[in-house]
């Protein structure tokens, strides 16, 4: 899902950019200092996500993983992903430095919004209800980066719409992929250590 | 010594933004090539593998390479070729090679200028370009833990796997990833409250010193003036239309 240099308009790249902007600087404001060490852990455990990779029909696909990312850091969610993204540009070569703001609010704002919508039913939910509720997280968030990778395309011009479609359309056996292994991932979590989402949000 | 190493690490992030930039907003394909031709340049005083650096280029996203497929058949334009009742046109030829070009040559002059830092020179040449200073903490850290939690990873597919654990389409697979990566989250949780205690007795304030010192030397000049008047012949070559 990482868009390359080159392709999206000015407007759709300034777009990104600035809504990234202010997503780092409300997710910067919500980690204080000491938040720091911690956020950076789970950043790289997000960034580590991304190298692994679960089987889907012939073929495999890797982890994204927002939504569980959303659930756990709140805004902080933000410059989190960010990192990772950044990273993945400067070393690896993936995605690109001035579409680095539409990537990057293509993955994240699906996470806060999933923070948002998810995270208050967490937090009372049971062990059992984990699981329902870690699924329709992980679902949603990679169900919005869809859309909004779809729709970065779509008004970068018309010549893009088909593409656009074709990611809407690929993109479905994933998100129910990433629903399952959320739903598992905050079971395990609700399991073995629960403080990870029961105290306040990082 | 490879040379690119030896320039300032902030002159090499703000000359790699700005040639982002500058090739963003370039049109003409031989100037595109131009830009690619000085990514390949300076590639060999990076000290980065050939191989590895053309690897990680060409290793797009296969669904961008999808895209580009499909670009000569979705832009309208002059007859190219037909296949099976689609057309394609050329300007959907171009199109799609002046993306890529694009997107490469930003890559290689990225991976080249940037990518050969140490992780941890990137966070403090941010740090002294004025980037938030939470946000270059979080890199630091970040990048000071991804091959930890990368060894942890491997561990735990490990012991999976001496518990015959396979891959497949199935239910049991993606429950056992999801408690890895759940079992992966806590791990790291507990590792960062092992280090914030350790740091902590050590007398950690929040805030790391950014130690290295850094003063623009000769090369760095000459190199700024080298990129900008290249950047700057190009910008004038894209706007005046001198060629084609």
């Amino acid at each position: 899902m990482h868009i390359v240099d080159g392709a999206l308009t000015t407007e759709v790249l300034l777009i990104g950019a600035a809504l990234t902007g202010l997503g780092l600087m409300q997710g910067l404001r919500s980690m204080p200092l000491e938040k720091i060490p911690a956020t950076g852990m789970l950043a790289a455990t997000f960034f580590v996500a991304s190298l692994i990779h679960v089987p889907l029909g012939p073929s495999s696909v890797h982890l994204i993983m927002n939504g569980v990312a959303g659930i756990l850091l709140g805004w902080a969610a933000v410059p989190a992903l960010f990192v990772g993204l950044l990273l993945q540009a400067i070393f690896f070569g993936y995605g690109g430095i001035t579409v680095l703001g539409v990537n990057a609010c293509n993955i994240a704002l699906p996470a806060v919004l999933v923070y948002y919508l998810i995270r208050p039913f967490i937090v009372r939910a049971s062990v059992r209800q984990q699981f329902i509720f870690g699924a329709f997280g992980g679902g949603l968030a990679v169900a919005g980066s869809t859309l909004m990778v779809a729709a970065s395309l779509w008004f970068s011009g018309e010549e893009f719409i088909p593409a656009a479609k074709l990611v809407l359309v690929s993109h479905i056996p994933v998100i129910f992929i990433e629903a399952l292994l959320s739903g598992a991932t905050l079971y395990l979590v609700a399991k073995v250590k629960p403080e990870l989402f029961m105290g306040r949000s990082w | 010594m490879f040379w690119v190493t030896s320039i300032d690490p902030r002159v090499r992030i703000i000359l790699a933004l700005l040639f982002s930039l500058v090739v963003v907003s370039l049109k003409a394909l031989p100037l595109l090539l131009v830009a690619f031709a000085m990514g390949l340049l300076i590639l060999p005083g990076s000290g980065l593998s050939w191989q590895l650096t053309l690897k990680r280029m060409l290793a797009m996203d296969g669904f961008i390479l999808l895209m580009l497929i499909m670009l000569p058949f979705t832009v309208a334009g002059d007859f190219w070729f037909s296949i099976a009742g689609f057309t394609a046109t050329w300007q959907g030829l171009w199109r799609a090679v002046e993306i890529a070009l694009k997107a490469n040559a930003i890559v290689l002059m990225l991976l080249t200028l940037v990518g050969s830092m140490e992780s941890v020179t990137l966070g403090h040449a941010l740090g002294k370009l004025r980037v938030s200073r939470s946000l270059v903490h979080l890199l630091l850290f970040t990048v000071r833990y991804v091959e930890v939690l990368k060894e942890e990873y491997q561990r735990l597919r490990q012991a999976m796997q001496a518990r015959a654990f396979r891959p497949g389409n199935n239910w049991h697979t993606y429950r056992s990833f999801g408690y890895l990566f759940g079992m992966l989250l806590v791990r790291a949780m507990e590792r960062s409250e092992r280090v914030m205690e350790a740091m902590q007795c050590r007398g950690f304030n929040g805030q790391l010193p950014m130690l290295a010192q850094l003063r623009m030397g000769l090369m760095d000049w000459v190199f700024i003036s080298v990129m900008l008047a290249a950047l700057g012949g190009l910008m004038y070559l894209e706007i005046y239309r001198v060629i084609i």
